[in-house]
């Protein structure tokens, strides 16, 4: 079986698999349930000076059957006692050594980080991590996502935080900023140790129609929130990415949060240069009973892959990650469906046709694809596409219902493959061609580059 | 509207629905499987052509007005159709799930939610549903005979557009077989009738009375513009062997209106039953019997079960319950001590030939109706065929003579509801389009 086991930045936990701080890692009673069912570490729920919460605090997109696809919370720091969670935080890493706590942390003055990291040190925690992202309620403190989106503050900040600490740093960053590279860089200038995101993304998860009330809501008010869960894992996986490939930021570990739910979203993440991984929204929706599911599920990757440790898979897909003036133009690929397993719901038709380029094509009856000359659109298409009527041979035959793609029209968009409901039906198949790799970037430098039909041809 | 007929104790009471009404949590959760596919087969399976995918995707963003709508638009008793139409071999037989492998969508349980969440907010006093065209002096009359599913639909169409349809009905209940014939379990005779009421207060106006009886057909030709011809199906079919006559032995379509709406019938001392017959009304009785508790029931058909007319997802569902079937087996005479019903006396076909005595204290003839050919022959120009069912065009509905219209069992010689609603809606639309000025206001 792989080595899961992680050593960043000096903090070790046996697996990449951490808990973010977060409800999840309220009190010291949790976080030793969430290591007896598996988890490597834990990232303590912020500490700073206590707050009052509010009532209600959640919210949540559901989609189509499925429940809390996005997560929102207005939720502020720990409200508990600093005395009671530092003394939890002892006990807990006194009864589990091998496991990796660390402290997040929320504070203002100087004077208060110094205070706060020495008594969270003096727990015996493994590290710390500086909260700069919360984008609700602390923010208009001046903390949080007001310091994650100042980099003068946050390098600074930071910087106190190195001068006082001496277990590892982690700066959690905010994802409410238009270049991620902008935080990344002041993180490392002020000179921690590594890096963890994203921390939620400002948001309103809706509103209540009949009170007219954004959600949640308290009263007859709401504020805004922070989004998180599934819905979030493409944001994070790029602002991950964009940290990953930068010879500046990626000198610093990286802790990867951000919808993260199944062994698959935490490989993704390690894929993309993340060396762990933080979990909150699955865990409050499941339980931490998911993570025996993600140990194993990785683990069984990893043998598959024939790599012996998490390591190896570590920023595998990074170096694949490029501008879109470096993608090769001269690939192409076309939609072919798999006659035995399509159950007929011709969705791929209607997208297709609706949505993309006209080239799906009915056998039996109305169609309304297109008939003319296949030019991927280059020529004028002001007339209804006529409908013409197909006839199927058999029309008994259950395939009269398997759509066909032309695929002298097909470009290659994928849409058709996406909206069909059975796996393996459609499958996306590589077009040969002799005219070798050529990017945009390429065209550019032979000045080949000028595309015809523009404003002044 | 029909309090008096709904007040005593029936034994359909006994018989709970099958498929309850959905929660709002669960329409919503089965309406989101739905993949609301492109040219559905579903529709193209649904007699009355229901937008399937959208009423469902309206109930899955919470639409349910929308979605009775959606439903009503095509299919007027959409209520009823949702509870009694054989979803398995049309729509829900249909759904691309099945090829899938995999549970499909349950579209009469979704109709049903839809449709009895928005009517039942309409009886409260809720929004309407639809608000028919006032009847301006463009309005026609059409007199319809017999307040069954072709009539209803057909009426309540017109009445949509802005029209006067008067229906005559022979029976004291108005409902056709939806009220007198189709399973309790399926649907309740309270259910019935409050969708006719819900016909009724679209602006279609009954009369209690029978045509050719009390209510001359030259009058109607007189005085109405149009006449449709919901006139269902008569008696039951009779075996003609010796001891037929007399107690003990019912007529299983009569034996269910009573069932369903004589709050006098009882089935004491009724231990074994047989049913003769192999269709769908054999089925129902069979079920029905077995479901309030009769021991042993026994369904007698003449050839083997592969042949029998009745479905088979009904026919499992039978002996799931404990009915039993007597395969090749034609009835020779029925056998009485007095005038007590003792059995049944079967001359058995195939490898184990020979005559048996079936024993039984009730005997329940389900071998077809009878055409109702008197009636429609009094229509001059209205045609039947060699079956006896009165012979229109397959597109207008519209028989041998252009004012008089005919659709359902009559016609069909004995199909479902939805079938009927289909030919009563398609009268409706043929009638006002085939008026020379075609606006009612
Ligand atoms: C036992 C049984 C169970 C069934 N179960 C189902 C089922 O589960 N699902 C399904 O979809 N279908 C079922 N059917 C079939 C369905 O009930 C019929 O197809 C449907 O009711 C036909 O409608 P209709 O309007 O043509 O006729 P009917 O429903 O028969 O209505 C005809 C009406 O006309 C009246 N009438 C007749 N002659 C005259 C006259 N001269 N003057 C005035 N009124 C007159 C009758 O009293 C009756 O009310 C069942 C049928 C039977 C017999
Ligand atoms: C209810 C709630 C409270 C949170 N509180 C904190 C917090 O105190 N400190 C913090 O750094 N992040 C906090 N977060 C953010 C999470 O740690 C995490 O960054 C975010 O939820 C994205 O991960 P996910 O998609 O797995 O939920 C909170 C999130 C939620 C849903
Ligand atoms: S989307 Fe898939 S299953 Fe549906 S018709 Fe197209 S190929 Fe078949
Ligand atoms: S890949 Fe795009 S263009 Fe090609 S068939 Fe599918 S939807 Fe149409
Ligand atoms: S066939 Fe099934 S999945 Fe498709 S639209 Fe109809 S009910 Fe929905």
């Amino acid at each position: 079986m792989a080595d899961l086991s992680i050593d960043m930045c000096g903090i070790k936990s046996p697996n990449p698999f951490w808990l973010a701080s977060a409800p999840p890692t309220n009190s010291g009673e949790q976080v030793m349930r969430a290591f007896d069912a598996g988890w490597g570490g834990a990232v303590w729920k912020t500490l700073g000076n206590p707050i009052v919460n509010v009532s209600s605090r959640f919210g949540a997109v559901d989609y189509n059957g499925q429940k809390m696809m996005g997560f929102n919370n207005i939720e502020l720091i720990t409200d508990r006692p600093l005395e009671v969670n530092l003394r939890e935080i002892a006990e807990v890493k006194k009864r589990y050594p091998k496991h990796a706590v660390i402290v997040s942390l929320m504070v203002e003055s100087k004077q208060e980080w110094k205070d706060i990291i020495r008594r969270s040190e003096d727990t015996g925690a493994d590290g710390l991590e500086l909260n700069f992202g919360c984008p609700h309620g602390m923010c208009e403190r001046g903390m949080g996502s007001a310091v994650g989106q100042e980099p003068a503050v946050l390098k600074e900040i930071t910087s106190w935080a190195k001068e006082f600490a001496r277990t590892p740093v982690l700066v959690k960053l905010t994802p409410n900023v238009g270049d991620i590279l902008e935080p990344g860089y002041a993180a490392v200038d002020g000179g921690a140790d590594g890096l963890s995101l994203i921390n939620t993304i400002k948001s309103i998860v809706g509103v209540d129609l009949e009170r007219m009330v954004p959600l949640p809501r308290v009263g007859q008010f709401s504020t805004n929130g922070g989004y998180c869960g599934p819905a979030v894992k493409p944001i994070a996986l790029h602002m991950l990415a964009v940290l990953a490939r930068d010879r500046h930021t990626n000198r610093l570990p990286i802790s990867g949060i951000g919808g993260i739910s199944t062994w698959r979203d935490a490989a993704e993440f390690i894929a993309l240069g993340a060396t762990t991984v933080q979990v909150c929204t699955a865990v409050m929706h499941y339980g931490y009973r998911i993570v025996e599911d993600m140990i194993e599920g990785l683990s069984g990757y990893l043998d598959r892959h024939g790599m012996k440790s998490v390591k190896e898979l570590r920023g595998r897909a990074v170096g694949n990650y490029r501008e879109w003036g470096e993608l090769d133009l001269n690939y192409n690929v076309v939609a072919k469906i798999n006659g035995d397993r399509c159950i007929g719901c011709q969705l791929c038709y209607i997208a297709c046709l609706d949505g993309a380029h006209q080239c799906i094509h009915l056998p039996e009856g109305p169609c309304r694809g297109w008939h003319g000359e296949p030019d991927h659109g280059k020529h004028p298409r002001l007339e209804p596409s006529p409908v013409l009527f197909h006839r199927h041979p058999d029309p008994s035959n259950r395939q009269v219902r398997v759509p066909v793609v032309d695929e002298r029209e097909c470009i290659g968009c994928n849409l058709c493959a996406l909206v069909c409901p059975v796996e393996g039906c459609i499958e996306m198949v590589e077009v040969p061609n002799n005219q070798g790799f050529e990017s945009w970037q390429d065209r550019v430098a032979k000045g080949t580059d000028k595309v015809p039909g523009g404003l002044y041809d | 509207m029909f309090d008096s007929a709904l007040s005593g104790v029936r034994l359909e009471d006994q018989l709970p629905d099958a498929k309850p009404l959905y929660t709002p949590g669960q329409a919503r959760a089965e309406a989101e499987r739905c993949l609301y596919c492109s040219d559905a087969p579903c529709v193209r399976a649904c007699p009355t052509e229901i937008d399937i995918p959208t009423f469902i995707k309206k109930i899955a963003t919470d639409n349910v007005l929308g979605a009775a709508r959606t439903i009503l638009k095509q299919n007027i008793l959409g209520y009823s159709c949702a509870r009694v139409c054989p979803v398995e071999v049309l729509c829900v037989g249909s759904c691309v799930y099945n090829d899938w492998h995999r549970e499909p969508i349950p579209i009469g349980k979704l109709q049903r939610f839809a449709t009895e969440t928005a009517l039942e907010e309409e009886a409260r006093g809720g929004p309407r549903i639809f608000t028919p065209k006032p009847a301006g002096p463009g309005a026609r009359r059409v007199a319809l005979v017999g307040a069954g599913p072709a009539s209803l639909a057909c009426a309540a169409y017109l009445a949509l557009e802005g029209h006067r349809p008067v229906i005559f009905e022979k029976r004291a209940l108005p409902g056709g077989l939806n009220s007198t014939g189709v399973a309790p379990y399926k649907l309740h005779l309270a259910d019935a009738l409050a969708e006719v009421s819900y016909v009724l207060s679209l602006g279609v106006e009954l009369r209690q009375g029978a045509v050719g009886e009390g209510v001359s057909p030259e009058e109607l030709l007189q005085e109405y513009d149009a006449i449709f011809l919901g006139l269902g199906l008569g008696e039951d079919n009779r075996l003609g062997i010796p001891g037929e006559d007399g107690p003990g032995v019912y007529g299983a379509t009569a034996f269910i209106e009573r069932l369903k709406t004589d709050q006098s019938l009882t089935l004491n001392g009724l231990r074994r039953a047989l049913v003769v017959g192999g269709g769908n009304t054999a089925i129902d009785v069979a079920r029905e019997l077995a479901q309030l508790g009769v021991p042993d029931v026994a369904m007698v058909y003449r050839r083997e079960r592969a042949s029998m007319s009745g479905y088979a997802h009904e026919m499992a569902q039978a002996r799931m319950e404990g009915v039993r079937l007597v395969e090749r087996a034609t009835p020779l005479a029925v056998l009485r001590d007095g005038e007590r019903v003792r059995g049944l006396r079967v001359a058995i076909s195939g490898p184990e030939a020979g005559e048996q005595d079936l024993l039984a204290e009730g005997i329940f003839l389900a071998i077809g109706q009878s055409k109702l050919r008197a009636v429609a022959s009094l229509f001059p120009g209205v045609t039947l065929d060699s079956r006896g069912c009165v012979v229109v065009d397959p597109i207008s509905r519209r028989t041998g003579n252009p004012k008089v219209y005919a659709g359902g069992d009559c016609i069909n010689g004995g199909k479902e509801v939805v079938n009927a609603v289909a030919d009563g809606r398609e009268a409706a639309r043929h009638m006002i389009q085939d008026w020379p000025t075609a606006e009612a206001a």
